[in-house]
């Protein structure tokens, strides 16, 4: 799978003050993203490393889709699933076998496709009997497990994860990285936003370094982690 | 991989009719959206589903007590203020629900591509099946008041069908507009009420003076109003006359609502 990502403007910030009457119109252009070029293949998990609003949400969230570039152009090719917030379409009035349905419509389901996948999913959230109970009633933990197992019984071709293996206990961490390893061995691309560096290091093919918009090193995760550190003294 | 679907940004595909297409494949998404809303309804209050049909109950009992007596040449006045009242509140509820969750649900638009229609839709989805369900206290009603139901009752499709038109292109319209001014959403509520004031529901036309009820006319929901009242209540069959101003206003409506909203969806995820 190839893709280019480029700028991107976001957050122009305006203040009508009364529509018909006076504007004061206050405007600050931020590119989150300048000048980014990528391309990341199939079968590979590519990293990317960066302190707190460099833009690596920016950046996954222009290849999910969910902003349009401003300047540049995004392709991307087959199914992709984010899993940029657990959980982002969850109701917590809502039972977890309803959520598993709303999630994987979200996703792009059928229902019947999510029935033929829905004892798989709750094997992997290993909830039990929890899933008939509402997940208001969920721990962080059972949230994260639900939510990675829907988004990953698409088998999609490109997995997008921000940040969220680091909820879960050890035995869901380790899980989570088996399938992603069985996803990249299948030919899916894998984006990996993490702060935790030795994950980085030990699932990543290739990384990237993203600083205030800007990509300052890629390449292999133990180089481009050794210039981020050089780059945080 | 079995799929070959292929995003890319560059393609220009005019967004009305991308849009459209985004929508129609993810019907199963807008099913599901509005089975969250319907049960999310019903979950936690007691009352559930019987509380739909309650409302306009109330409402009408009320109103009937103070204004039969004013009324009093219309043949069964509950009759005739429910019948109105039912097809109003589709259309204000599902409005203001189409612009509300598409400012509050914000959220989720920021975490995963959905076709920014789908929250209109679905709102819609949810006001009809809202007014499936008023539909039993209005026949209860019309039996008991002795309001014979015709067989033009079965051009009803038709005035839904209309009156879903028309609501979907307008809260289409003010969802794009309140997501760039939040205001409109009060405001609105403010509209709704004197709007629903100008259109013949609580009161005959025929109890407004003659020079003001061109002002009656001017206003888009008396046509569709009436286009749903006369093959229910009045047992009559629709002339070409009443029809087609509705259906220009209803098609209207959903054409200009469907381009102001699809001009303008691409720039909602930085907004919200």
């Amino acid at each position: 799978m190839r893709y280019h990502v480029p700028s991107e403007r976001i957050g122009t910030f305006k203040e009508y003050m009364i529509r018909a009457i006076q504007r004061q119109i206050k405007m600050r252009t931020f590119w989150a993203l300048n000048d980014v070029s990528l391309e990341v293949n199939r079968g590979e998990v590519f990293g990317l490393v960066g302190n707190n609003g460099a833009g690596k949400s920016t950046l996954l969230k222009v290849v999910a889709r969910v902003l349009r570039p401003t300047k540049g152009r995004v392709v991307v090719w087959g199914r992709v699933a984010p899993l940029l917030e657990l959980g982002a379409g969850f109701h917590p009035e809502l039972t977890g076998k309803e959520n598993i349905f709303l999630n994987s419509a979200l996703l792009g389901f059928t229902h019947r496709e999510t029935l033929e996948k829905y004892d798989q999913i709750v094997e992997f959230s290993e909830l039990g009997d929890f899933i008939n109970a509402p997940i208001r009633t969920y721990s962080s933990g059972m949230y994260a497990r639900l939510g990675f197992s829907v988004a990953t019984s698409s088998e999609p071709d490109v997995l997008i994860v921000d940040e969220i293996l680091g909820v879960g206990d050890e035995s869901f961490r380790q899980k989570c990285q088996t399938r992603i390893e069985t996803f990249r061995q299948r030919g899916a691309a894998i984006l990996l936003v993490s702060h935790d560096m030795p994950t980085i290091q030990k699932m990543c093919q290739r990384a990237a370094w993203l600083d205030h918009g800007v990509l300052k090193a890629i390449g292999e995760p133990e180089r481009v982690i050794q210039i981020y550190r050089q780059g945080q003294e | 991989m079995q799929s070959t679907s292929v995003y890319d940004s560059a393609n220009k595909v005019p967004h009305a009719l991308q849009e459209l297409r985004e929508a129609l494949g993810h019907r199963h998404l807008i099913f599901q959206l509005v089975r969250r809303d319907i049960l999310t309804r019903y979950k936690r209050s007691f009352l559930g589903v019987a509380w739909t049909m309650l409302n306009p109950l109330g409402i009408m009992v009320v109103m009937s007590f103070v204004f039969s007596q004013i009324f009093s040449a219309v043949h069964s006045y509950p009759a005739f203020l429910l019948t109105g009242l039912v097809a109003w509140n589709f259309f204000s509820q599902s409005t203001t629900a189409a612009m509300y969750s598409l400012v509050w649900g914000g959220g989720l638009l920021q975490r995963i591509y959905i076709p920014r229609a789908s929250f209109g839709i679905s709102a819609i989805g949810s006001g009809l099946v809202n007014l499936l369900l008023a539909f039993v206290p209005l026949v209860i009603v019309m039996v008991a008041t002795g309001v014979p139901i015709r067989i033009t009752a079965v051009f009803m499709p038709v005035s839904l069908l209309f009156l879903v038109c028309f609501s979907l292109g307008l809260g289409l319209a003010i969802s794009t507009l309140a997501i760039y001014f939040p205001d409109v959403a009060e405001m609105y509520q403010i509209i709704l009420l004197a709007w629903m004031y100008l259109t013949p529901i609580i009161y005959p036309e025929t109890a407004i003076p003659k020079q003001y009820q061109t002002v009656l006319h001017c206003n888009p929901m008396y046509y569709l109003i009436q286009l749903w009242r006369l093959p229910l209540y009045d047992g009559r069959w629709p002339a070409w006359s009443d029809i087609w101003p509705a259906a220009a206003i209803a098609f209207g409506m959903l054409v200009v609502g469907w381009f102001i909203f699809t001009s303008k969806s691409d720039e909602f995820a930085y907004r919200v």
